[in-house]
């Protein structure tokens, strides 16, 4: 907040209320309408709804789908995170040495960010397609019996690449900029003090880079958790059996392909309060950027 | 400790940009030098080019009678010490200065004993665990000087390590940093803009000026000897006064004003006659006058500012003189005030090449 | 060849590598996209263009496609614009004018909605989408841009990022419009806003591509094939396209996804260096 400030009992309200009118109407509203909801249970043809307290958590949360769905987010967000930053890391720090053709690298390593996730999926599903599809058809060439349609790992995989895929652009560009935040003349330093260009890297590059590091990391969880739905939506659907069911997917699927409006709500307020607890520590994380 | 020599040493940008245009120079064992010059002249390239961050285009540069073009600056067994300090943000204090040497595989208690050492010298023993940025600037330059120093090099680099200090620092530390330096006795060269600087701390000083030596010897040589009229120019604060003047009919000629005592001047050329402004003296029978329009008390002396009566104009302005002057003289605003001065304290140039002619 | 020449080889090869690896895909789709139906399905995907561009892109977008047969390449091009533009020009608008009185103001009220804008930052649309979506449809929203665009705009990116830069401004700068008798307003838009220019520019960009992109929430809002964006519209041909009659028009698939891709690529390509900008000074 800035010291010197308007004293004015009206105005601030005016220059405010849109903003807070929308976030009422299209955010408290529901929100507290999907704590509602989830408390409720609605008979089959959606006429009579009757309160029955924390059922639809006991019964969403301890069902085997939902513990799957759990299950393979976890592992779907740590891979995710880990290898598109791992990916754009050293991307960035090539960019970063290169002086010729350092603008170009740059333009074509980052304009992939455009693209929205499920128009991804729907080219990884055309590259996997098993007729047309070139590594569908490398892959069983080179004696992987691929098949994402029929197995679950193979499913991952493909989610799993295309979900990398469109997020290293974006590590990419803020990795670049840290890199370029880092001053010269620190760097300069090292160089004198340190003649391994890894052991630099180590000791002084990557340690420089940490709050990105972090940001990127809370950034990359968050896209995992919400954005890949279209990449989902958009290639296996869940399928097979669930085996990539992410906890957002299942929500709409539940919802509003299985019209089960109790149970996907105390579904989504299980997942407000997992994200919650993310914020509450990329908060720390963030305390920790302060340091330098 | 070891001397340094460069031997036509050069740079030229990938662009084509000259910043260094071959430069002569042989540093002894011990000695302090000072680089001097405007900015952009090229004096922290070639400052860089001895530490191995620049490459270099042409000559040799040998330290300690080895060439050292090609070895990697971890390896050039200098340290320097960096404008804005350049101090590992993430690392306390001790791990600053403890980096290098772990790097080179020293035992631990070795680099624990020379870092706690140093600090003790430097008196930041206190802060040693401290992170750069829970110091003020003028520690975090103490801890720069550790870091170089405690590497125990042959030679010292310093970049322009003043600048971001405010000025009474400045003066502490560089008096600190002279005494440092005598009493340990490393080579050192020492990159700045500020005469001042120059003129206390070294040696030699080498004025350089658009990727060459203007001039090279001890700095107060330099003041009542330039070879040229830059380093006249550079060299003194307040400046030297500069009149632009003819030699005719055996006297120097500038506007109506008329001076005696000059010989063997060439004639038909613009000359400068060059005379500091503590070579003149107040002389009320004088008819070489100024009119005064400012007087700065500095306390021990005063400096007059005005303008040379009847000089010629310099590129259309009045010809400004400036003469310092004991405190007790002090002169009305617009009166006129006699000047003398020894002509064995003057200097003439040409003003086409900037070459002394006497 | 010296240790230096190999590590500036290694580190453009490493760097031509990933280019490959983020532009292949793409440009394989567009070069599939130039080529006839049958040569697809005998050859599989090209990794040259073919002589059926005009044929492919011109029946895709002027020749009504759809489950019903009644949307328009040109119609979805339209819609996925205007929730770009809409999304984009309505979050700043609207994120400006509460970031000022946040930052600018001194009134009761002003923590407590701090906070409840802050929320909304914490939770994502993904996770209140069904509720959200009965309050849109009984406000009689459903299949209208604004039931569209508005509750996308809850979320409160936009005000933190111009809180942020609002607090770089100089202090002084208030002070001096003050005393330069400055009502509110005026130093809103004579100052603030003139000031915030570049910043502008770099929100419009990154939120039109992050409207552009939309899916989730078109998917459920729109119910009538007119009212697709290109994001949503394309997954609903593709598995007509692809799935259906007797000769996949992958062809057609594929320039779907260029088009979809096209605008927003292009945005971000034309304008990088504020993009770039924008992005990064949200970090902070």
């Amino acid at each position: 907040m800035k010291r010197v400030q308007f004293e004015h009992s009206s105005i601030p309200y005016l220059f405010i209320a849109p903003q807070i009118i929308i976030i009422a109407v299209f955010f408290l509203w529901p929100a507290a309408q999907a704590m509602y909801q989830s408390f409720l249970l609605e008979d089959a043809f959606g006429l009579s709804s009757q309160f029955v307290w924390f059922k639809n958590y006991s019964d969403t949360i301890l069902s085997g789908s939902w513990l799957q769905a759990a299950w393979f987010t976890m592992i779907f967000s740590v891979l995710v995170t880990f290898l598109s930053l791992a990916i754009a890391l050293l991307l960035a720090v090539k960019a970063n040495e290169v002086l010729r053709g350092a603008r170009t690298y740059k333009t074509t390593l980052m304009w992939a960010y455009a693209i929205a996730p499920p128009v991804a999926g729907l080219m990884g599903n055309l590259m996997f397609h098993p007729i047309i599809g070139d590594l569908y058809k490398f892959f069983n060439a080179i004696g992987w019996d691929f098949d994402h349609k029929l197995d679950a790992f193979d499913a991952s995989f493909v989610v799993i690449l295309i979900s990398v895929w469109k997020q290293v652009s974006v590590n990419f560009i803020f990795f670049l900029s840290g890199l370029q935040g880092i001053p010269t003349s620190v760097m300069e330093a090292a160089t004198m003090d340190c003649r391994s260009p890894t052991r630099r890297f180590w000791t002084i590059t990557f340690p420089l880079l940490a709050p990105t590091t972090f940001f990127l990391m809370v950034i990359n969880i968050t896209y995992a958790f919400f954005e890949t739905f279209g990449i989902i939506d958009t290639t296996t659907q869940g399928a097979p059996g669930g085996a990539t069911n992410t906890l957002v997917f299942k929500v709409f699927q539940d919802g509003f392909r299985g019209a089960d409006l109790g149970g996907s709500s105390a579904q989504s307020v299980v997942l407000m309060i997992i994200v919650l607890a993310l914020t509450v520590i990329q908060f720390r994380f963030i305390e920790r950027k302060v340091h330098y | 400790m070891a001397g340094v020599e460069l031997s036509g040493v050069k740079k030229v940008y990938p662009n084509g940009a000259e910043a260094v245009r071959g430069v002569d120079m042989k540093i002894d064992d011990g000695e302090f030098i000072v680089f001097v010059g405007p900015s952009g002249c090229g004096k922290s390239t070639l400052l860089r080019m001895v530490a191995g961050l620049e490459s270099i285009t042409g000559g040799d540069i040998n330290i300690d009678d080895r060439v050292i073009n090609d070895v990697s600056p971890s390896e050039r067994d200098v340290a320097m010490v960096f404008q804005n300090y350049a101090l590992y943000p993430h690392m306390t204090v001790r791990g600053n200065m403890s980096y290098g040497l772990k790097n080179r595989g020293l035992p631990k208690e070795e680099i624990n004993k020379k870092v706690t050492e140093t600090a003790t010298m430097l008196r930041i023993v206190d802060f040693l665990d401290r992170q750069p940025n829970q110091l003020s600037g003028g520690q975090r330059q103490r801890v720069a000087m550790g870091r170089a120093i405690v590497r125990e090099p042959k030679v010292f680099l310093f970049d322009e390590p003043l600048s971001n200090l405010d000025a009474k620092l400045r003066v502490q530390m560089r008096i600190e940093i002279k005494r440092l330096q005598r009493r340990m006795g490393v080579t050192s060269i020492y990159v700045t803009h500020d005469q001042t600087e120059a003129m206390t701390l070294a040696d030699r000083l080498a004025v350089i000026n658009d990727g060459r030596i203007e001039q090279m010897g001890a700095p107060i040589e330099l003041y009542n000897n330039p070879a040229t009229l830059f380093v006249a120019s550079f060299i003194g604060s307040p400046q030297i006064n500069l009149i632009p003047a003819r030699f005719e009919g055996g006297k120097l000629v500038s506007g109506s004003i008329q001076l005696d005592g000059f010989e063997n001047l060439p004639e038909n050329k613009d000359l400068v006659l060059g005379v500091r402004p503590d070579a003149l003296s107040q002389n009320s029978d004088s008819r070489f006058e100024m009119r005064v329009d400012l007087v700065e008390q500095h306390g021990a002396d005063n400096l007059i500012y005005g303008v040379l009566k009847g000089a010629a104009a310099t590129e259309g302005d009045e010809t400004e003189i400036c003469l310092k002057v004991d405190q007790q003289i002090l002169p009305d605003i617009d009166s006129n005030l006699g000047l003398s001065f020894d002509t064995s304290r003057t200097m003439v140039f040409e003003k086409d090449t900037g070459a002394r002619i006497v | 060849m010296n240790s230096t020449n190999w590590r500036l080889i290694s580190t453009h090869a490493i760097l031509i590598v990933g280019v490959i690896f983020m532009s292949l895909p793409v440009w394989v789709a567009f070069a599939t996209s130039t080529h006839a139906p049958e040569t697809i399905l005998r050859d599989g995907l090209k990794f040259w263009p073919g002589g059926h561009f005009f044929e492919t892109y011109s029946e895709v977008l002027f020749v009504e496609g759809g489950v019903m047969k009644s949307v328009l390449g040109t119609t979805m091009l339209k819609n996925s614009m205007i929730l770009g533009i809409g999304f984009a020009v309505g979050k700043v608008i609207i994120s400006m004018l509460a970031a000022y009185a946040i930052v600018y103001f001194r009134f009761r009220l002003a923590l407590p909605l701090f906070w409840v804008i802050f929320m909304t930052l914490l939770l994502p649309l993904e996770v209140r989408i069904i509720p959200s979506y009965e309050v849109v449809s009984q406000l009689g929203l459903l299949d209208t841009h604004t039931g569209l665009i508005v509750p996308l705009i809850a979320s409160a990116t936009g005000t933190f990022f111009f809180r942020q830069f609002f607090k770089s401004v100089p202090e002084e700068l208030l002070e001096a419009a003050r005393l330069d008798g400055a009502t509110p307003w005026r130093f809103f838009i004579d100052i603030l806003v003139p000031l915030s220019k570049t910043m502008i520019a770099a929100i419009l960009i990154i939120m039109f591509v992050v409207g552009w992109n939309q899916y989730l929430w078109p998917l459920i809002m729109t119910t009538k094939e007119e009212n697709y964006t290109l994001v949503i519209g394309i997954k609903q041909i593709y598995q007509i396209l692809s799935e259906g009659g007797e000769l996949p028009q992958y062809q057609k698939a594929f320039a779907l996804t260029i088009l979809a891709t096209l605008p927003p690529v292009l945005v971000v390509l034309v304008f990088q260096n504020w993009f770039v900008k924008g992005l990064v000074e949200s970090e902070k």
